[in-house]
């Protein structure tokens, strides 16, 4: 989703997404709130992981 | 020799109707995604032959005229085309520049040809440098379900693609075919009887008194009415 700009700071979608995982929530739920289509939600997520910026626990993730 | 494994094709089998489709990982406008990031709904993956080019252009502005019908059928778009990231990107920000139309879908760059290799959407036929314009519908559960290979010299019917996304929705809630033409609302088909009992009860008038809306040619042929989904 390319939540993350190659000087590291985050895009507006990944503001977005980072936000919506103040507590822990599903992509689903995540796509709820944020509006944004689910595909994009699972990609956005799991750049973020990578990045160590949310953290992923079962079928939830939070913010690190 | 399989007929999947297509020599041209750098031996890779190429896909079937109703088996999985080909797993990928691609770099888009919209980031790297992957072929289970769509899982749960249905996938529209279309190739292109290349970006700044005329029938191309027109065919984006049909898809994105379609995406909204497509969301409301719980079904995303997701183009391709052996360009980079930053030649789509300005493709895509000139058609809005000079048609006022966002492409709101996202679009490989497959560079290295992974997907269009995996998909078989390069013809050495027609060209050894681009994709044909091929469209493969995935189902929830990450089947090809149907695919349509149209010629780089023709733009493709993108309400078609709305209908056959319409008629396998049908097939997978309600059990039934669809003929020729079918459009939601229309009667479906229901299935060929494969038992001579079966058949038997198809021309029954018992039958066709609880059947909504039963129209019967012959016994391997009826229709009946469904609710839409």
């Amino acid at each position: 989703m390319a939540c993350l700009n190659s000087d590291g700071t985050l895009s507006p979608s990944g503001r977005a997404l980072v936000a919506a995982v103040s507590s822990p929530v599903t992509p689903e739920e995540v796509a709820g709130v944020t509006g944004l289509a689910l595909f994009r939600v699972r990609a956005g997520l799991r750049e973020l992981a990578a990045a160590g910026l949310v953290v992923v626990d079962g079928d939830t993730y939070r913010a690190a | 020799m399989d007929a999947t494994h297509d020599d041209a094709n750098g031996g890779a089998r190429l896909p079937r109707l109703n088996e999985p489709a080909p797993d990928f990982e691609a770099t888009t406008t919209h980031g790297v995604v992957r072929l289970a990031d769509f899982a749960g709904g249905w996938l529209v993956l279309f190739s292109h032959p290349a970006d700044f080019t005329p029938v191309c252009t027109t065919e984006f502005l049909a898809f994105a005229a379609i995406y909204p019908e497509l969301q409301r059928r719980h079904t995303e778009l997701l183009g391709l085309s052996i360009d980079s990231v930053s030649s789509h990107i300005a493709w895509v920000r000139n058609i809005e520049e000079k048609t006022g139309v966002a492409i709101p879908f996202p679009i490989i760059a497959d560079l290295d040809r992974a997907v269009a290799t995996a998909y078989g959407m390069v013809m050495p036929g027609e060209s050894t440098t681009e994709t044909s314009r091929c469209v493969f519908v995935i189902d929830p559960i990450g089947r090809v379900r149907a695919m349509i290979y149209y010629p780089l010299t023709t733009g493709r019917n993108t309400e078609e693609i709305v209908r056959l996304v319409d008629a396998l929705q049908m097939t997978d809630a309600r059990q039934v075919a669809t003929p020729a033409n079918w459009r939601s609302g229309d009667k479906v088909i229901i299935p060929t009887p494969s038992t001579i009992e079966v058949a038997a009860e198809r021309m029954s008038e018992e039958f066709a008194a609880r059947t909504e809306g039963f129209e019967r040619v012959d016994w391997y042929l009826c229709k009946k009415s469904v609710e839409a989904l």
